[in-house]
């Protein structure tokens, strides 16, 4: 599986603006450019391994130093440019999302990394804010510091319905060691406890995405699946520009209703208690 | 010195980081102010741990205290350290967003609230994975949307330190105050170890770890804005300062370009010294009362 890892999310970003090159300026790990979605431009990102990094720790698809602040860079200047424009004028951000993690190094570590996925959370949620739709595509992989830093903080949120597809906050091997149990142990328990699951059906029962998205190879997207997918992301895209520019979408639908009603049950009661305080 | 010093001060002074999370969190409101939100009594407690042999709580490790800070209304959010290791999950994660968007819902409405979230994290709870990496998420949005009305202060006095997710929520914050005790970075040293190998990060080698992710460190590079003496007093007087701070144009993860061409200006080619790194990111333009 390793070896895939990242090549999804190149042949979208390839397949959506017909470009496969860094921009220039930016690592060979970050695909960055605009391009049209329906009648209007929108910009595209997505990061991407790189073997010849200067940061080893990033090679196989990770998300690290570089990448953050070079998605943010993109991401703030859209929002500079579009600043005065009006709601419905205001350029889309589609993030491919195909990230192994975020990047495990000592030189991330030092650097502060914690800070550059933190500033590309915030330009990402500042983009969402301001009023641009804010759209992921789960194209392959996106695990945990590696998803926070690109694409958890979009408005919508899509993915291919297919094995490849993991959304996970740790792998299996560390999550299973770290909870002491075997990797089948933890497969299991996924079927059981949907937010544990490493299958993208159970965590479509979350209520965390718009969308599953069929297609019969993600790894080489066709015409005719490029052309389905633009449309499912033009209908997400003004679904976003329909609605409130938070993450409060996530909650209203009916599988968070059922699956998130601990928090949802806080949420209210946190409210009652609010104005009495 | 005055005549009565030969006492030395340690003696005297009331420790911060030897209270619990909840402790913590009351001890920076004014006398009589507070009020805890969701307490255990209301025993909104994990539906997960129990399904999977572990023993929840009624507060799910997560403390919200609403009250007045230097006579301004405030919401302190505090995660226990010491219950599942400070992690981040379901009903933990909803308490902290609810706070936080409540405080913003307050303050939009001309009744400025601040929050400040007391971190003692290792990140998301692994088991409730999913739910607590979008806690992470939401937090985030929820820290990012109070910001421009109401300072959002992140206290890290230690000893759990705050790893993970939940760093990205300190990385927005308006403030970052950390005693020399704590420790901030996105991941901790054992799991590099585990992912990249000993090569790349010794976890036994505790020097290494503090000169990295401790708090002298952190403030040191311009990454965090006060470093405070584990006391109690101080770390109050040090919190309300912040929370009647006038609110800033700009803060520091919108400070992109600025460390975006600090991280291009690194030599990688080997491991990058910690001291010679803060020496050169040492700088006055960041977060901060100056």
């Amino acid at each position: 599986m390793s070896e895939h890892i990242g090549l999804r999310g190149r042949a979208w970003f390839q397949a959506l603006t017909g470009k496969n090159q860094p921009a220039s300026g930016d690592p060979g790990t970050v695909l960055a450019t605009e391009a049209q979605i329906g009648d209007e431009p929108a910009l595209f990102l997505c990061v991407v391994p790189d073997p010849a990094s200067r940061f080893p720790c990033v090679r196989d698809g990770q998300v690290g130093l570089e990448e953050a602040f070079t998605l943010a860079h993109h991401l703030r200047r859209v929002i500079t440019e579009d600043r005065e424009k009006p709601k419905a004028q205001k350029r889309p951000v589609i993030a491919i999302v195909d990230v192994k993690s975020q990047a495990y190094g000592r030189r991330e570590e030092t650097a502060g990394i914690f800070f550059a996925a933190a500033a590309s959370a915030d330009a990402y949620a500042s983009a969402r804010m301001a009023g641009h739709p804010v759209i992921s595509l789960v194209a392959g992989q996106a695990f945990s510091g590696g998803f926070l830093t690109h694409g958890y903080q979009a408005n919508r949120i899509l993915s291919f319905d297919d094995s490849g597809i993991v959304i996970h906050a740790m792998h299996k091997e560390a999550a299973a060691r770290i909870t002491r149990r075997s990797v089948a142990e933890l497969e299991e328990l996924g079927h059981e406890i949907a937010p544990m699951s490493y299958d993208v059906r159970d965590y479509a029962k979350l209520g965390l995405l718009y969308k599953l998205l069929h297609v019969d190879d993600p790894l080489h997207p066709t015409t005719a699946d490029t052309e389905a997918v633009r449309h499912d992301l033009i209908d997400a895209i003004q679904d976003a520009r329909r609605g409130a520019t938070d993450l409060s979408s996530w909650l209203r639908s009916d599988a968070a209703k059922q699956t998130r009603r601990a928090g949802i049950a806080v949420r209210a009661a946190l409210e009652a208690q609010w104005q009495n305080a | 010195m005055s005549q009565t010093s030969f006492i030395p001060e340690f003696v005297s002074r009331k420790s911060f980081i030897e209270l619990d999370g909840r402790r913590r969190a009351q001890s920076l409101f004014d006398e009589g102010t507070w009020k805890e939100l969701v307490g255990p009594f209301d025993r909104m407690e994990s539906p997960w741990l129990p399904r999977q042999g572990i023993a929840p709580q009624f507060d799910d490790g997560c403390v919200v205290i609403k009250g007045k800070i230097g006579g301004m209304p405030a919401v302190a959010i505090a995660l226990e350290g010491a219950f599942q290791g400070g992690s981040i999950g379901e009903v933990s994660g909803a308490k902290m967003t609810a706070a936080l968007d409540l405080a913003t819902k307050d303050s939009e409405a001309g009744k400025r609230t601040a929050a400040i979230l007391l971190l003692e994290t290792g990140g998301v709870r692994l088991q409730e994975a999913n739910l607590g990496l979008a806690a992470v998420a939401e937090v985030i949005s929820s820290v990012l949307a109070l910001r421009p009305h109401a300072p959002v202060i992140t206290l890290i006095a230690g000893t759990v330190g705050c790893f993970g997710g939940m760093a990205l929520a300190a990385g927005v914050s308006s403030y970052v105050v950390m005693t020399r005790e704590a420790r901030l970075g996105l991941n901790g040293p054992e799991v590099i170890e585990q992912e990249s190998g000993i090569d790349e990060f010794d976890s036994s080698d505790r020097a290494l770890i503090w000169a990295i992710h401790g708090g002298e460190q952190r403030v040191g590079m311009g990454l965090a804005d006060a470093l405070v003496e584990d006391d109690a007093e101080k770390i109050k007087a040090t919190i309300r300062g912040y929370v009647q701070a006038d609110l800033r144009p700009e803060y520091r993860s919108q400070q992109v370009e600025l460390y975006r061409d600090r991280i291009a200006a690194l030599d990688t080619s080997e491991q990058i010294d910690p001291l010679n790194l803060r020496q050169r990111w040492n700088n006055k333009t960041t977060g901060g009362l100056r």
